[in-house]
């Protein structure tokens, strides 16, 4: 077992985070999950919601959208197509789009392909905000 | 021979020009620059990205996925990405044709064809043209990850749906600043993935996976069909900056020759008129002493 846990948080623009931390929690697809030092080697997507993880005894809260995680040894790779930290997120913008998002879904029906795809967005918003507050 | 005037008016005009072009250039060198930035931030995500996948793939029996399923290519969908802006050389004139050609070859197959355009450029050349269903305009100055889901979302449950057969993306690859070259790529049904990493020690990790390896590896296909897209979108966007580099480069050169030998042409026509003169005034003496 190592004695590190060491995470990467890789989106297509840049890498979000990498470095030595505590512990992380992720908000995989089945549930959200925390992961130590000596984790067991695990995959497993990820899904829109709040990552957060405790280095130096401060959290640091990221709003995350779909990817997955993969946990080695002493690593924890998140793979995520996109990550805002607590503090760059726009939070007038989120709740527009909250706004917008709600106001379009009672609009369509409810078993069509774009209300999945607005469905996701209002989700998306919601996190965002909740994120923002942290 | 133009007058003195006009030659002075022609040089005014071109030094204009040229000040544009090299204002175009200096732009474009920097919008590569980040462009080229943000490909290389791209790598170590897709990298990763394939590294999962395959050894994903590799555990997985056999891979059992809708955007796998080869049918009998009947009826074809092509993405053609273009830039949004033009004055960049060949880059979208090249493409264009190159896509006109694969659309020829393939409608002389007797296969139905629908278009997808990114970028104006090419939604402009086939409006009238060709079936387009689907187009992202005004996109390429400033785009994320958000747009090529978007585009993703367009052609991945469409297939599903078996409203079409086969998938290309017709791009710019980019070699390097000079050199983009036209590539088409069949995106559906996806090309098996996992081959030829079968000895790769470090895909055999043991892993507890949740969900099952299966449903992960269906998660990650439309993920793969992102990256895919957003590499294409990165090239494309590195590419016409490199392009209108080039072409903007050689633009400001050949201004310079132009004022040069407009130049030219000025100082002899002065030198002309200035001869012109002296004849005259000679001319006027004599016949004053003569009279």
């Amino acid at each position: 077992m190592s004695d590190e846990l060491i995470l990467e948080i890789v989106t297509p623009e840049k890498m979000a985070f990498t470095g030595e931390v505590e512990e992380v929690t992720i908000p995989g697809t089945e549930g959200e999950f925390g992961v130590l030092r000596g984790h067991e080697p695990f995959l497993t997507s990820v899904d829109i919601g709040e990552l957060s993880f405790q280095k130096e005894g401060k959290r640091t809260y990221y709003a995350v959208n779909t990817g997955y995680a993969e946990v080695t040894g002493g690593k924890v790779t998140v793979l995520i197509e996109t990550a805002e930290r607590s503090d760059t997120i726009d939070k007038d913008r989120a709740q527009k789009a909250k706004e917008k998002a709600e106001a379009r879904l009672s609009q369509i029906e409810k078993d069509s392909a774009e209300f999945a795809r607005i469905h996701a967005a209002l989700v998306r918003a919601i996190t965002r905000i909740n994120v923002a507050g942290k | 021979m133009a007058s003195l005037k006009d030659i002075k008016r022609k040089v005014g005009a071109v030094q204009k020009t040229k000040q544009i072009t090299r204002a175009m250039n200096m732009v474009a060198a920097s919008k590569f620059k980040s462009a080229q930035m943000r490909m290389e931030n791209f790598r170590p995500y897709a990298g990763k990205f394939m590294d999962v996948l395959n050894s994903l793939a590799l555990r997985v029996e056999s891979i059992a996925h809708p955007l796998l399923a080869v049918r009998e290519p009947k009826r074809i969908r092509v993405i053609c990405m273009t830039s949004d802006r033009g004055l960049c050389g060949g880059f979208n004139t090249n493409l264009i044709k190159s896509t006109e050609r694969f659309l020829r070859e393939k409608s002389g197959e007797g296969k139905e064809i629908s278009l997808i355009n990114v970028g104006r450029k090419g939604r402009d050349y086939f409006r009238k043209k060709a079936n387009i269903i689907a187009q992202r305009v005004d996109v390429l100055s400033k785009f994320d990850m958000t747009l090529a889901v978007s585009v993703a979302d367009e052609v991945i449950n469409p297939f599903i749906k078996e409203e079409y057969d086969e998938l290309y993306l017709i791009y710019n690859q980019f070699v390097n600043v000079s050199v983009q070259r036209p590539t088409v790529v069949r995106l559906f049904p996806l090309p098996s993935v996992g081959q030829g990493t079968e000895n790769d020690s470090e895909t055999h990790l043991d892993y507890v996976y949740e969900p099952s390896e299966e449903t992960l590896l269906q998660k990650l296909l439309p993920m793969y069909v992102h990256v895919l897209l957003y590499r294409a979108l990165l090239e494309t966007s590195a590419g016409e900056n490199g392009a209108r580099m080039a072409a903007m480069d050689n633009a400001t050169s050949n201004c310079e020759e132009l004022i040069s030998s407009l130049t030219l042409k000025m100082n002899k026509a002065r030198q002309a008129a200035i001869t012109a003169e002296l004849m005259d005034i000679v001319g006027g003496t004599e016949a004053l002493a003569k009279g």
